[in-house]
């Protein structure tokens, strides 16, 4: 069945997303040619990872905004910032692999088993592959209610994300304390409202016995 | 009977009290400030010392080694020092040297300036995993050390940098402890390798780099090689460091470069020179064994990290 389209028009509304979220990957790039980075892959590291974080919190932030009173439209968009999430984390991995490691299977075995922080991100990135091939109207369709299940191991994904961060981080922990906050923020208004809907479903209606207020 | 007063003074004519006050100062600073403008003040004059370079070891840019700093007094960012290290007055400046010595003296920055200095070119490796080669001028520490007569309770040195809160925006992050506190054992630091740096592509240090006075042991972690010294204190216990402060799992009292002991968190046995693409195999003692390893003889340095 097809939603009607309220304004503003959804085409419209998703190409400016598509546009705005391409602008970090085109900065990155921007600085890296014009030699302004001094460790390019780092810098490259840095920024890519950064955004994949930035876009994890977007997409988890729809459906609370939506609960908080966000027009309704803003769902249509939480596919594609889930897919930019993970564009932006195949970025950071594939700098990891090829600019920073230079397809070094023993170097990168190695890191993953033995270094937690990469554990993290490298199962973490594992972890948002299915979910971004299952993000189809088609899959949507054939997983059918398993689709949601399915897709909650994106709280899993954001808090490895974090965690990965927050791990790597040599002294200043300011960025990815900020980044566990919101998350904590997102993912505790989640529970409050399921706890909130598990207590209203035992509740015995209060109309039915008269107890209006 | 006609008096002639004076034409009323323009406010923007009166020189102001504290300039007036200051006013040899004030000349002097326009006088260095001209000089200054020409390099011929700020190029220190030396000779070629030791660098025991490798072939593949070319100096990195003055952009690069003067916009890639860790210096958390002005910031935890790599770009912070290059920013916001320009306010930090350098003058007067003064290193009192203390302790465990026959003659403690505080040392006028410009006295130190008069040293013999040499040119030491050495490979300088980050513990994050990066490093570069950097022409420093400077003279070692030992020439000074030796001037003091250090005493036989003389076993170690510790060194403290200036603790400036309203020059160092940085501080207020209180990401380590301040002062930053360094140390080295007493055959660390009279090692002929040991520097105390003054300048930096022939020129005096620029502010970010750890002016006017930093060290630098090139064998080590860069974070050892403390900047903008203010301190050196001759002791017979180990020394407190900032960085073993503040994880004392990660970072040790020697920090000596060494691919084969990891960081917890991440493999030191290569790093990427800033400028190339590809990652470097990291060398023992940063490629300067061949001076330094007796040092350790016969020490755990997988313990004593």
């Amino acid at each position: 069945m097809a939603h009607p389209i309220s304004n503003p028009p959804l085409a419209v509304v998703k190409t400016l997303l598509f546009v705005l979220a391409l602008i970090p990957c085109a900065r990155t790039l921007l600085t890296v040619i014009q030699g302004q980075a001094i460790d390019p892959v780092a810098f490259m590291t840095h920024a890519t990872g950064d955004w994949t974080l930035i876009f994890l919190m977007l997409t988890l932030a729809i459906t609370p905004l939506r609960r908080l009173g966000a027009p309704g439209w803003i769902v249509r968009l939480r596919r594609m910032l889930g897919l930019f999430a993970f564009f932006y984390g195949c970025l950071h991995f594939a700098i990891y692999l090829v600019l920073d490691q230079f397809f070094n299977p023993a170097a990168i075995a190695h890191d993953v088993v033995k270094r937690p922080f990469i554990t993290a991100g490298f199962t973490a990135l594992l972890l948002m592959t299915p979910l971004a091939i299952t993000s189809t109207d088609g899959w949507i369709r054939r997983l059918k209610r398993h689709w949601a299940r399915l897709h909650r191991l994106v709280y899993a994904v954001a808090l490895l994300g974090v965690v990965h961060y927050w791990w790597l981080v040599k002294r200043d922990l300011r960025q990815p304390i900020l980044f566990a906050a919101i998350l904590a923020v997102l993912l505790g208004l989640r529970l409050i409202w399921a706890v909130h809907r598990r207590w209203q479903a035992k509740k015995p209606c209060p109309s039915r016995h008269g107890l209006v207020n | 009977m006609l008096i002639r007063h004076p034409e009323d003074i323009a406010p923007s004519e009166i020189t102001p009290l504290r300039t007036y006050l200051n006013r040899r100062q004030f000349m002097l600073a326009g006088a260095a400030g001209l000089l200054m403008a020409s390099d011929a003040f700020a190029a220190l004059s030396f000779k070629k010392g030791i660098s025991a370079l490798a072939a593949n070891d070319k100096p990195n840019s003055l952009n690069d080694i003067t916009h890639y700093n860790n210096y958390y007094e002005f910031g935890s960012d790599k770009a912070d020092p290059a920013q916001y290290a320009g306010v930090l007055k350098t003058r007067p400046w003064n290193v009192v040297v203390d302790g465990a010595v026959e003659k403690p003296r505080a040392f006028d920055i410009d006295t130190l300036l008069r040293m013999p200095l040499e040119e030491r070119i050495y490979r300088h490796r980050c513990v994050e995993g990066w490093s570069m080669v950097i022409p420093w001028v400077g003279f070692p520490l030992a020439a000074l050390l030796k001037q003091m007569k250090p005493t036989s309770k003389a076993r170690y040195v510790a060194f403290e940098t200036l603790s400036r809160p309203s020059e160092m925006p940085g501080m207020a992050e209180g990401l380590l402890a301040w002062p930053y506190r360094e140390g080295l054992r007493i055959d660390e630091a009279m090692h002929p390798l040991t520097l105390l740096a003054v300048g930096l592509y022939g020129n005096v240090l620029p502010n970010q780099n750890g002016a006017p006075i930093r060290l630098v042991v090139p064998w080590k972690y860069g974070f050892k090689s403390i900047k903008s010294i203010v301190r050196i204190h001759l002791t017979d216990t180990p020394p407190q460091t900032s960085w073993n402060l503040a994880a004392p799992n990660e970072y040790g009292f020697y920090s000596n470069v060494n691919p084969g002991v990891d960081h917890p968190r991440w493999s030191q046995a290569t790093e990427r020179r800033i400028g190339e693409f590809l990652r470097r195999p990291t060398l023992m003692f940063n490629g300067y064994g061949g001076q330094v390893a007796s040092l350790y003889q016969g020490m755990d340095l997988r313990k004593n990290f």
